[in-house]
């Protein structure tokens, strides 16, 4: 029993060590001048994919049920993390109002992921996956028509165009449909997104290690045995949903002070973002949190590392994706690499020697 | 060992980051060393400091694609056309086009690749809501930004960025303006795309405008990216409304399934656009008598008569096997445009981008470019970024436009 413990605890600081690592790599090729442009600004992304597969990753591998929702949530905790720092701008200091910028969001998002778990995670089946699906799209077409101004009377919603939102002399429209909102505080640096990351990795990581952990994986396995030792399954279902819809409003905050415009264009909250989140849980290996953060960061680099292949850079990308997928996934593939495992290799060597 | 696995899988991964790293390092220093590594690099083999290297950033994958690819080509076409002449002061001009899929991430990606390729100035990006994130970093850098076609306002919101195109409300102001001095109708209806930052932004400004012209908007329907394929339901309003005439602040590619289906419910009326409706003639399986009447507020016609727009339009054929769109035509006096601002000012290459910058700015507002779409008395431009130049009014007349 002991010997598990340490092994987890082992595992789960292998984890927290190597992004320490990866953040104290990058501090130091900064400090020594000898990082591109383009890498600069792609670290803040990477924390932000890293934590949305991490997240994703609790609800598609722990819970096992599948979400196609998770760019919803990110669009959520985006919007209101904005909207938050745009109002709040200059009233206190801007680390304050990005901390609570940050929790506001996340806290929002993780309210609409209890009000969607609350009907869905009672049934069985793929309900969570086709409602979740439902509510990406519609979150993202409410942003689009959604039109806040505030001015001296305070806020005014409408749902139609800027005119109808009567707004007094010198009033300000924040949220402007389409247009999104614009001139958010970039307040996101990769120090701020390792600390994020590593928030993550203690809230999931701690999460699947506990009681409540070990309920959530006895209803992936088995939900009748779950449910036979008194296990309430419709609340730890909703516990750990609530908790990834929390951490991906978390990562929308942050990708919203990182770009200096947001708008919910199909690209960036649409279901193409979900899947594209599902393909890094996926191919990092499904309940592997490092796996994750692995996947993340390569699916992210490469079609930027890519560049030089101009027009075939998508393609290129496309056909990588299926090949990892396949050299990961495929049975004859795995069999293939575990036959030459470095360890394997090692004790051929050490049995060859005993048979001389 | 197990241990030893653990182990090995961290050093692989550690290894696998300092690799990319050392790959990017790598890059950047080389690219400083020398210019010709660039891969749409028309003039190459040339030392640093003797070439200016300016940027282009569009989607050229994805939706967007098509106006990101225009840009492109007549960028290219620009640049050789300018360089074969002499370059910018004797300097020639390097160029090198990103893809930024039309979105705001990836198009800052982009801008940070041309970074460390060396650029000094900017011609993009092409699309508006890439083109606020982009012009926002540029400012942080103090690089020169012109874009053909980011028609959104906060697009040149900061000081280095410059815009060849109309912008949005400045658009719908126009319309306005021309629909109610020319007496062209007492009661208009609109049909715009909600979900769309261009359509929506010259609506606005089109209804605001609107109170102070001797019409009425009488029905604003709305539509979304998401359905936009049957608008029978906005055109009846329209109808029931009475109104004489029909404003599409929309793209061509929609206008032509409103004008399509105006015409199957028997519904007669004007119909009026702006320069998204250009093109309208060249959709696929479109019937062009339907398009017959339409008046369009476009600063480019493919088919104008001066010589300048034929050559263009003969030589963009002859290279990309299709007629250029106005996004092409903004790209191409784009390119003119920073080519006299730099000559107003005297840039050479060796100077440093932030410098570049400034002197640019300076020549901005002192240049006049006839260009193609400058119409009679060229384009000029304001510190604040915005180009002064007269819209035209053209109708499509037997299958051609022709201006009114």
């Amino acid at each position: 029993m002991k010997k598990t413990m340490s092994k987890t605890t082992k595992s789960n600081f292998i984890t927290y060590g190597m992004v320490i690592v990866i953040y104290a790599i990058v501090q130091i090729l900064t400090a020594t001048g000898s990082l591109s442009s383009l890498f600069k600004g792609l670290l803040v992304p990477l924390c932000i994919y890293v934590i949305l597969a991490v997240s994703l990753n609790l609800t598609v591998g722990i819970l096992g049920e599948l979400s196609l929702g998770h760019a919803g949530f990110m669009c959520i905790g985006a919007f209101v993390g904005s909207f938050f720092s745009k109002c709040m701008d200059g009233t206190m200091p801007d680390g304050l109002r990005f901390f609570l910028a940050l929790v506001l969001g996340a806290a929002v998002a993780a309210v609409f992921g209890i009000l969607i778990g609350i009907p869905v995670l009672r049934l069985r089946g793929d309900y969570l996956a086709i409602v979740t699906l439902a509510f990406g799209e519609i979150i993202k077409n409410i942003v689009n028509v959604l039109f806040v101004g505030r001015d001296a009377a305070g806020f005014h919603f409408s749902l139609k165009d800027t005119m109808s939102l009567n707004l007094a002399e010198g009033g300000e429209v924040i949220v402007k449909g389409p247009q999104g909102i614009s001139g958010t505080p970039k307040d996101a640096t990769f120090t701020i997104g390792v600390i994020l990351i590593l928030f993550t990795l203690i809230v999931v990581l701690n999460l699947i290690n506990s009681r409540d952990g070990r309920a959530i994986m006895a209803i992936r396995d088995n939900r009748i045995a779950a449910e036979s030792v008194g296990i309430n399954i419709t609340r730890y279902k909703l516990m750990a949903f609530s908790i990834s819809a929390g951490l991906a409003g978390m990562a929308g905050v942050l990708y919203a002070h990182n770009l200096a415009t947001l708008t919910a264009l199909p690209k960036n909250f649409g279901y193409n973002m979900s899947i594209t989140i599902l393909v890094f849980v996926v191919l990092g290996g499904i309940g592997n949190i490092r796996g994750s953060i692995i996947a993340a960061v390569i699916l992210t680099l490469l079609p930027e590392l890519l560049r030089g292949l101009n027009d075939y850079r998508m393609l290129i990308y496309a056909i990588v994706l299926i090949v990892m997928m396949i050299v990961n996934w495929s049975p004859k593939a795995q069999a293939i690499m575990s036959r030459y495992t470095p360890k394997n290799l090692l004790n051929k060597k050490k049995s060859a020697k005993e048979v001389n | 060992m197990k241990k030893y696995s653990k182990l090995l899988s961290l050093l692989l991964a550690g290894a696998l980051v300092v690799g990319s790293f050392a790959g990017c390092g790598g890059s950047d220093s080389s690219s400083d060393s020398s210019a010709s590594k660039a891969d749409s690099s028309s003039e190459s083999g040339a030392a640093d400091g003797e070439v200016f290297k300016i940027g282009g950033i569009g989607p050229t994958t994805g939706a967007a694609a098509i106006y990101g690819q225009a840009v492109k080509n007549a960028m290219e076409l620009a640049v050789k056309e300018i360089n074969e002449a002499g370059g910018i002061n004797g300097y020639q001009i390097e160029m090198n086009y990103q893809d930024d899929e039309h979105d705001a991430e990836k198009s800052v990606n982009a801008y940070n690749t041309l970074k460390d390729w060396g650029m000094q100035a900017l011609l993009g990006t092409v699309t508006s809501t890439p083109c606020i994130a982009v012009s926002t970093e540029a400012a942080n850098d103090n690089m020169f930004l012109l874009t053909p076609s980011g028609s959104a306002v906060d697009c040149v919101a900061p000081e280095n960025a410059f815009r060849v195109c109309f912008s949005d409300p400045n658009q719908g102001m126009a319309s306005a303006q021309y629909i109610g001095e020319n007496g062209l109708a007492e009661k208009v209806a609109v049909i715009y795309d909600s979900s769309d930052v261009y359509s929506s932004g010259i609506y606005e400004k089109f209804a605001e405008e609107a109170g102070n012209q001797p019409f009425e908007v009488v029905s604003a329907e709305a539509f979304t990216a998401d359905n936009n394929k049957d608008f029978s339901t906005q055109l009846q309003k329209a109808k029931d409304a009475g109104a004489d005439l029909v404003f599409l602040p929309i793209y061509y590619t929609e206008a032509a399934l409103i004008l399509g289906q105006a015409d199957k419910m028997g519904y007669d009326t004007k119909f009026f656009g702006c320069d998204g409706l250009d093109g309208i003639l060249t959709v696929e399986n479109f019937d062009t008598a339907l398009a017959e009447g339409v008046m369009l507020l476009t600063p480019f016609a493919a088919d104008a008569e001066d010589e300048a727009t034929q050559n263009f339009v003969s030589t963009y054929k002859e290279n990309y096997g299709d007629i250029p769109n106005q996004f092409a035509a903004d790209a191409y006096d784009g390119m003119y445009a920073i080519k006299a601002a730099f000559e107003d000012q005297d840039i050479t290459p060796d100077m440093e981008a932030s410098d570049i910058c400034e002197a640019a700015k300076a020549g901005m507002t002192e240049i006049t470019i006839q260009g193609l779409t400058g119409g009679e008395d060229g384009i000029s431009w304001s510190a604040d970024g915005e180009p002064n130049k007269s819209p035209k009014a053209v109708v499509i007349a037997d299958g051609a436009y022709t201006a009114m």
